[in-house]
């Protein structure tokens, strides 16, 4: 599975590139018209009347709710607390994540201490702690922070440990053999080896999480966050601004994956030529 | 090294995760029982196994997982129904790939669960909803492996293929699709699990009486965290029970033995 991601992102890019020769205005054009034919298809069922305007708005309902929501500043609030969950729950769960991971690598009793707990804990749903979490802390901010941390913690610490164990053992030889001691062994070796794997959990940490926190938001009574938006606008019918607000989440879910991985790949993994 | 040392390597790490667990377990215990916190809260190991017996003793439990996995392999199914054809002629014709592709990178970064509340007022609450997430959950990884699946096959096969005189229809059942067949098994399992996350948020947002979302959500109502604690053990085995053996003989059968993929365990 971990290959078949490594080589899903490579191939996605390649498709990227080959369609970057072609001239700029096509590639726009060809992104763009299937937005067009969906989108037209939607205002021609929103406004044949079919189902009631309230359920089914047209898209320049959706289009004002988003441009007043966002002009008064409460779209922008709602989205900046999710983000602050988002950051602060993964964030920990990346220091915690890739320390236990490292140490299950390098440690066989480590390894047979924590192995059992993640197993154990990984196959459930992160989702299905939440109300039991909304019990142990309350509502409010920390259950949603623990619960983002818990789930993402599991896809960083499961690919960081096996990324130190896919370090090749002859690189660990040779790099002993030239007389590495153990901190450059393994800031030199043993963490730009495991890094592609380090990498890639990061990356699943922070798609789950994204995923996680959004219903969480639903669920735990948080006065401002995305998920918290949807759900509210809900009781007073207020499709529009629950599809403005779908369509700030596809906006930051797209963000974090082209602005923040993207990057950190380009600048550590494919530089060092660990992965192409 | 020898076969000795490793079987006692193995039978210490063997003893040592028990220990682990052991030792978990007694922790929990002993801060259940050190009235730390309020005794609701956290109920005590044998309680929590007492109602997990009852609960599936009297049956509840069976027929809310029942509803569960209903849910799931309805939507589950539907999702591979769609997108494993879908994401083969994505593969194979390009004006497809050019369709779908921008329309797929738009909505996968949306959570699935996001949709819960506007499905909710467009198909009112009970199964219509699951069903819906759960498709929307495993649409996406059942379609992008699929089609990076059909890609990825190497195209020598292809050309050597052709040149041996397959027509159509051979080349696509016997070499592309057993040469996707990696791609499209991790799909399969990557689905599930997506699915198997959002069958329990649908359940818990959108809930209808029966579903071990349900029952978590609900319980928390009651304070009843035994139910809640029993009902993750249920889910956590269902979810451990078809990630092994059923997704695991599923890739003994097809891709070890067509010799796609060595077992990569570590």
């Amino acid at each position: 599975m971990l290959a078949s991601q490594c080589m899903m992102s490579s191939r996605v890019e390649i498709s990227a590139s080959s369609v970057a020769d072609s001239g700029a205005l096509r590639r726009v054009w060809r992104n763009a018209y299937p937005f067009i034919v969906v989108g037209l298809l939607w205002e021609a069922v929103a406004r044949l009347g079919i189902f009631p305007v309230q359920f089914f708005p047209p898209l320049e309902s959706v289009g004002a709710a988003f441009v007043r929501l966002s002009a008064s500043g409460v779209l922008p609030h709602h989205a900046f607390d999710t983000l602050v969950r988002l950051s602060v729950g993964f964030a920990l769960a990346a220091c915690a994540g890739i320390a236990a991971g490292v140490l299950m690598g390098r440690s066989r009793r480590a390894e047979d201490i924590l192995l059992p707990l993640v197993s154990i804990g990984a196959p459930i749903p992160g989702l299905a702690y939440a109300p039991l979490f909304l019990l142990w802390f309350g509502p409010g901010n920390v259950p949603a922070v623990a619960l983002v941390a818990v789930v993402s913690a599991f896809p960083i610490i499961y690919n960081s440990w096996t990324g130190v164990k896919a370090v090749k053992e002859i690189w660990l030889r040779s790099a002993q053999a030239m007389g590495a001691d153990d901190r450059r062994l393994f800031r030199h070796v043993v963490l730009p080896g495991a890094l592609p794997y380090i990498v890639t959990g990061l990356r699943l940490g922070l798609a789950q999480a994204w995923r996680i926190l959004v219903a969480v938001e639903m669920l735990a009574a948080v006065p401002w966050g995305l998920g918290w938006l949807i759900f509210g606008a809900q009781e007073f019918l207020n499709t529009d601004v629950m599809l403005a607000g779908i369509a700030v989440i596809a906006l930051i879910g797209l963000g974090l994956e082209k602005l923040v991985f993207q990057p950190l790949e380009n600048f550590t993994v494919v530089r060092w030529g660990m992965m192409t | 090294m020898t076969a000795a040392r490793l079987f006692s390597e193995r039978s210490i790490s063997v003893r040592r995760g028990a220990l682990t667990l052991i030792v978990a377990a007694a922790l929990y215990e002993t801060l259940a029982r050190s009235g730390t916190f309020p005794q609701a809260l956290t109920p005590t190991l044998p309680t929590i196994a007492h109602t997990l017996f009852v609960s599936l003793a009297d049956g509840t439990m069976i027929l809310h997982a029942a509803a569960t996995l209903y849910r799931v392999l309805i939507g589950f199914g539907f999702a591979v129904a769609i997108g494993l054809p879908l994401g083969v002629l994505m593969g194979r014709f390009r004006p497809v790939e050019n369709f779908v592709l921008p329309l797929m990178s738009a909505l996968m970064p949306i959570p699935s669960l996001a949709w819960v509340p506007v499905f909710i007022l467009w198909f009112g609450l009970g199964n219509t909803v699951s069903v819906l997430i759960v498709f929307y959950a495993a649409l996406f990884p059942m379609l992008l492996n699929t089609w990076s699946g059909v890609r990825a096959v190497n195209p020598i096969w292809l050309r050597a293929a052709g040149a041996m005189g397959a027509n159509e229809h051979a080349l696509f059942w016997k070499v592309i699709i057993p040469g996707a067949s990696p791609f499209v098994i991790a799909g399969l399992r990557q689905s599930f699990l997506r699915s198997w996350i959002a069958v329990i948020g649908a359940e818990m947002l959108a809930g209808s009486d029966w579903g071990l979302g349900w029952v978590i959500f609900d319980a928390k109502e009651f304070l009843d965290v035994d139910v809640m604690l029993a009902s993750l053990i249920v889910i956590g085995l269902i979810g451990f029970a078809t990630e092994r053996l059923v997704f695991g003989s599923v890739e003994r059968a097809t891709i070890y033995r067509w010799g796609m993929a060595r077992s990569a365990r570590v």
